[in-house]
């Protein structure tokens, strides 16, 4: 049974209106705010030595964080779905504690560890590696509070192409190297491309953990997120609404990026599903009327 | 030549799927694997395709010992039931698939996978995508990319379960005329008789893990090993400890010796056969298959009474064939022996 006409609009009226009250009007707003002298003074903001400086510094996070979650998530998933073992429901919680455990927590245990009095600390300064309050530990941080994405993006995917494929493939000749890399990957793709830019977006806007082990030095440890925070503290608020800006902008990018990718991969070929769907239930058992 | 299994064994968990099962597939022959779901034949299959191991026992293909080698190198065609089509993959693709892996330069796989794709009547559909191809003909491109990589033996897994009837019939007919072009060593598994006797030469017939009977259709049928074997290959009644099938239940109107009181219930037309269900007096439930011709003889009606007279019957548990049809003895050991009772019950 579906809903009664006035039911359906009564029912997407209240979507609308939760949505546009939740998210749109303050993203929009903050739109509005930063262009409502026109684009000067943010162009202005943004283009300041710190400010360039904390925009490549987000970059080099995503640039580490996000191939090495991606490589670690998809291997990770692999393992929890196609190798059965005890370890697994240990492996699956583990993975889960970024989820569970707030940013700040993950930046103070990070500090302790690396820290002057922390277990690797002096170590790794008697080596003359500076982790603390330097990019090397922020880079830690990114990792750490962005694991899980592509895990749980990549399980479910894999649960549901079962394990047919990859046993045609082998019996087709194929070793397990290709048999990844020309049926399961593809088979994932979507689930991995999901999970690549929900990594993206938390890495870009990371606040929490990288806050307290980057100690947010100007023009030397400070990203876009500790720039907006801090220029919003010292009431620049020009600096604060363009750093915001440039940030949800990174954002869509990677949105984009991804689509475009996803249509690419359609002109070569194959039927691809809409983000939305991304794990599909295709039934096997079709059959011609 | 051929394959050969020996003494397979496999466990998963509490669950015995192979218990000591050894079979010998003739080379070029075409071999069912027959029983219901949990016997063991799919494991089996996978067993020899390498796609399972097993707890003990042996697996020889061609000649050789194929136990220890894994999937990728028994140079097995191995066709699924739900296809397991690569579905980000043209037609072309998944048919090409195997020979990629083999590195043949292009103009030659480029052929060859034309070349199976007319086999298979698939060609015109080389750059479709599974999703839009119908049932029977994402199972027909699979049989191609099994072959493309010339397997030395070919393995089906209910590689029909998934279609409907009439594909399925069309199908079947076509695998077997396949086959006599190919003469590739080749076992199908299956759950359906009927299938299974209309495709192939020889019949395995399994259950709970072990291999009841082989042999042809014909054996099978008419000289089965046991009470299992007499029930899943063909239509039985029970009648105490004797197996009739509904073709040899003779049903006339008037009584004598060897007959046995009946009330017909329900008389059921399936175009020329008739199935005629009745009654016992212990309430036993039996039917018997009549012709058309026979039934407008006997002017049957629901309700009425009838008589019926076994005209061969089978007991599988060696005690000599003296008891009237119609008493209820507890069952014996079924693979006892093979008492053939001929119109004396």
């Amino acid at each position: 049974m579906s809903p009664s006409t006035p039911a359906k609009w009564g029912l997407r009226g209240l979507a609308f209106g939760y949505l546009g009250l939740l998210l749109l009007a303050p993203v929009g707003l903050i739109f509005y705010k930063t262009f409502e002298h026109g684009i000067g003074a943010p162009l202005d903001a943004m283009t300041t030595p710190e400010a360039v400086h904390a925009i490549q510094l987000t970059l080099l996070m995503v640039a580490i964080a996000v191939p090495l979650n991606t490589i670690f998530g998809v291997g990770c998933a692999l393992l929890l779905v196609r190798h059965r073992s005890w370890s697994n429901g240990v492996i699956d919680a583990i993975i889960n504690l970024p989820f569970a455990i707030s940013p700040i927590v993950i930046g103070l245990s990070l500090y302790l560890l690396y820290g002057n009095t922390g277990w690797f600390g002096p170590t790794l300064e008697d080596l003359g590696v500076q982790m603390l309050f330097s990019w090397p530990a922020m880079v830690l941080a990114s990792i750490f509070v962005s694991l899980p994405f592509v895990v749980r993006e990549v399980v479910p995917v894999l649960h549901e192409i079962g394990t047919e494929q990859e046993q045609a493939a082998s019996t087709l000749g194929a070793n397990g190297w290709q048999t990844f890399w020309r049926v399961t990957l593809p088979a994932i793709r979507w689930g991995v491309a999901y999970g690549v830019v929900l990594t993206t977006a938390r890495v870009l806007g990371e606040f929490g953990a990288v806050t307290i082990v980057s100690g947010s030095i100007s023009g030397e440890t400070e990203t876009m997120p500790l720039f907006v925070a801090k220029a919003f503290e010292q009431f620049n608020e020009e600096a604060a609404y363009a750093g915001a800006i440039v940030l949800a902008l990174l954002a869509l990018t990677t949105l984009l990026l991804m689509s475009i990718g996803g249509r690419r991969a359609k002109s070569s070929g194959a039927p691809i599903p809409s983000v939305a769907e991304v794990p599909v239930p295709t039934s096997n058992t079709k059959e011609n009327p | 030549m051929g394959i050969t299994v020996e003494g397979a064994r496999k466990r998963f968990g509490d669950f015995q799927a192979l218990d000591d099962v050894s079979i010998d597939v003739p080379d070029g022959s075409l071999t069912a694997l027959l029983g219901p779901s949990g016997s063991g034949k799919s494991t089996l299959l996978r067993a020899i395709a390498g796609l399972e191991e097993l707890d003990a026992g042996q697996v020889v293909i061609n000649g050789r010992d194929a136990t220890a080698t894994p999937a990728q190198k028994r140079e097995v065609g191995f066709v699924f039931q739900h296809y397991a089509a690569f579905k980000h993959m043209t037609v072309f693709g998944n048919v090409a698939f195997g020979l990629k892996i083999r590195k043949w330069d292009k103009a030659k796989t480029s052929d060859r996978v034309h070349e199976l794709l007319r086999l298979v009547q698939l060609d015109g559909l080389a750059e479709r995508y599974p999703d839009q191809l119908s049932g029977g003909q994402r199972q027909r491109m699979a049989l191609a990319r099994a072959l493309a990589v010339e397997p030395q033996v070919l393995l089906l897994d209910e590689p029909f379960g998934a279609l409907d009837a009439k594909v399925r019939k069309d199908l079947r007919t076509w695998l077997r005329r396949l086959h006599d072009e190919m003469h590739v060593t080749t076992i199908f598994v299956t759950h359906d008789q009927e299938e299974a006797m209309d495709v192939a030469e020889q019949l395995v017939v399994m259950n709970q893990g072990r291999v009841e009977q082989s042999g042809t259709a014909d054996e099978l049928y008419e000289h089965p090993a046991n009470e299992f074997v007499m029930s899943f290959v063909g239509e039985v009644n029970r009648l105490g400890e004797h197996f009739v099938r509904p073709h040899d239940m003779e049903v006339v109107l008037e009584a004598d010796e060897r007959t046995e009181e009946a009330m017909v219930q329900r008389i059921v037309a399936l175009g020329f056969e008739i199935r005629v269900e009745l009654v016992l007096a212990d309430g036993t439930e039996v039917w018997a298959q009549l012709t058309r011709n026979e039934l407008q003889r006997l002017e049957l009606r629901e309700g009425q009474i009838a008589y019926l007279r076994p005209v061969q019957a089978k007991s599988f548990n060696g005690s000599s064939p003296s008891h009237s049809p119609g008493a209820s003895t507890p069952q014996g050991p079924k693979d006892e022996g093979d008492a053939e009772v001929s119109a004396a019950v």
